[in-house]
């Protein structure tokens, strides 16, 4: 099993979650962040003084996978959040030691 | 037996009814007026008491008002983590003023005295008075204040709630770093001591209304006083952290609620209806508070379009704070002239003020004053603004009006007066501050902890949070930007 987070554009989210959908991944966890890359931030003017805001909201989605469909979850999320232009975020594949679901208690694989 | 007792009742009874009607007779013949029209004449004048009573009371409710409107400027121009902290200061500070004004402020600035102070009913509003009497009918301690035919405890209470209005102005240019019970202790003497000193120099019948200085609602003796005091504190209290780089950089910290702001705005614009036109203290056959009500009004929006403008050319986008900034400027300047300038005029100088606040406010922040919501720029800047206003467009044209300023061939007469008058009041009041600032300073200390203004004013001065469901994703509450220190 492995871990995917990927961090992407805020307005991507219901493309990524549908696309992901498709290929059978029906499960995920969402948080708010904020964070930068290569993308430096805005610029900003409040009552007459400049700022940069360096931190850019995203989204960072988290899925447990097996082994086995990694590359298509990996592919999916890729083409679904490019837009071409900079900040497009970036994914992370983690290994996963165990997963549990908690109604059942089942496990590995069959707990995602 | 049962007969003799249905019939002393009886008889107790038509004794009663005969009794009652003689009483009543004579008592009707007592009371029944001589002169008619001299009954009429006392229920019409009498009519007018309560009618000019009711417009004060009224107006006067609508400045009280004004103190939610400050409140919610205030808070949502500043961070989160100091709303409690900003809402109770506008909140304590009303409570705190109507004591001082109550118990020493109001005799003051009203009570008969020298040209420079009151002396006479100094305490708890107690002096000797006949009012409503007014003029020559008019026997009391309080004569500043005779022409206006309303009860003593109708002029004292509008009289307190502009008191309190510039007490609030304070607390705006002071945020988000004051200590609370330093505050408190300032506006107790700001309202008991300061302000009603330089109000009996203009309103209490003192050497500037001698001299022919004019302010018909208190640009000078409400805002410039705000102002300047707003001034005063900010210098001496310093920046926020984080506000000012070593570079010189001016960082901005935006504020965390527009829509409060919005509503604040809003707010104040409905309590000035009450600061100008009530500043009549009587109804009048309606034409001057008619009046009032639009040199006001047009004021506000003239201000709200320039500064619009303004900020739009000048910095690159409508900046919706600086637009507030503006519509107050504007009510702000049109407060000492509103009686006396045509509707025409009253749109020029609300169109000057807007401009004028947007380049106040980057002056403030580039001599690296530290005024969270612009106070200095609208109640200072402004508050001259207008009492200058009065020397240049005031006019014998407007209902009621004896004045005439320099574009309207006055001549330079009242403008003189006027610069006078400006320049007395704020050298006494920024003297008097400095005082009392430095004093507060030395005793009780003025500035909370460098770890508590990061943390944030709510928990330090009040243990508690405005909002705890809503997480703030800036790091230490400070604005991103503003930690490039």
């Amino acid at each position: 099993m492995k871990k995917i987070e990927a961090i992407i554009k805020p307005f991507k989210l219901e493309e990524v979650k549908e696309a992901l959908s498709e290929i059978g991944i029906a499960g995920m966890t969402v948080s708010e962040v904020k964070g930068f890359g290569r993308q430096k931030g805005q610029t900003e003017i409040y009552r007459g003084s400049e700022y940069t805001i360096d931190f850019l909201p995203k989204i960072k989605m988290e899925i447990v996978v097996a082994d086995d469909k990694v590359p298509d979850a990996l592919t999916t999320i890729t083409k679904a959040a490019r837009t071409g232009k900079i900040g497009d975020g970036k994914i992370f594949v983690l290994p996963v030691e165990e997963a549990i679901r908690i109604r059942t208690s089942e496990r590995a694989e069959a707990a995602v | 037996m049962f007969h003799s007792q249905k019939l002393s009742r009886i008889v107790v009874l038509w004794l009663g009814v005969i009794g009652a009607l003689i009483a009543t007779q004579s008592f009707a013949q007592q009371a029944a007026p001589t002169d008619p029209i001299a009954t009429l004449t006392g229920s019409v004048d009498g009519l007018k008491i309560a009618g000019d009573t009711f417009w004060v009371l009224i107006t006067g409710a609508l400045v009280f008002f004004m103190n939610l409107g400050f409140g919610l400027v205030e808070s949502g121009l500043q961070r989160q983590k100091n709303c409690v902290n900003i809402l109770s200061k506008n909140f304590v500070v009303f409570a705190a003023s109507c004591i001082a004004f109550f118990f020493i402020g109001w005799g003051l600035m009203f009570g008969d005295g020298t040209g420079l102070i009151g002396l006479k009913g100094l305490w708890m509003v107690g002096g000797t008075d006949n009012s409503p009497a007014t003029g020559d009918a008019y026997k009391g301690v309080y004569s500043a204040i005779n022409w206006t035919g309303v009860p003593l405890m109708a002029k004292f209470f509008f009289q307190l709630v502009f008191a309190g209005t510039a007490a609030t102005i304070v607390s705006g240019s002071v945020g988000e770093r004051i200590k609370f019970h330093a505050f408190i202790i300032y506006s107790l003497i700001l309202v008991g001591i300061f302000y009603p000193i330089t109000g009996h120099w203009i309103w209490g019948g003192g050497w500037l209304a001698k001299l022919g200085f004019y302010d018909f609602a208190g640009s000078t003796v409400v805002h410039s006083v705000g102002g300047w005091s707003a001034l005063v504190g900010a210098i001496i209290l310093g920046p926020r952290i984080g506000k000012f780089s070593k570079d010189g950089k001016v960082n901005p910290i935006p504020g965390h609620s527009m829509t409060s702001v919005f509503i604040g705005l809003f707010v104040l614009w409905i309590g000035w209806f009450g600061f100008n036109p009530g500043s009549t203290m009587a109804l009048g056959d309606g034409q001057l508070i008619s009046h009032i009500f639009n040199t006001t009004n047009l004021a506000a929006c003239a201000g709200t379009l320039t500064s619009m403008l303004t900020a739009w050319f000048y910095l690159g986008k409508p900046d919706f704070s600086m637009m507030v900034n503006g519509c107050l400027a504007g009510l702000v300047a049109i407060t000492a002239p509103c009686a006396w300038v045509t509707p025409g005029a009253a749109l020029l100088i609300g169109a000057i003020g807007g401009v004028w606040v947007v380049f106040a406010v980057i002056m403030f922040d580039k001599l690296h004053v530290d005024d969270p919501v612009g106070a200095c720029a609208v109640h200072l800047g402004n508050g001259v603004w207008g009492t200058l206003a009065v020397g240049l467009f005031a006019t014998k044209a407007a209902p009621g009006s004896t004045l005439e300023g320099l574009f309207y061939g006055g001549g330079f007469g009242l403008l003189k007066s006027q610069l006078i008058g400006i320049a007395a009041v704020g050298v006494f009041t920024v003297i008097v501050n400095i005082i009392v600032w430095k004093l507060l300073k030395a005793t009780v200390g003025i500035r909370v902890k460098p770890e508590e203004e990061t943390e944030g004013l709510d928990i330090g001065e009040h243990g508690q949070n405005a909002y705890p469901d809503f997480v703030v994703t800036q790091p230490a509450g400070i604005h991103a930007g503003a930690q490039k220190t």
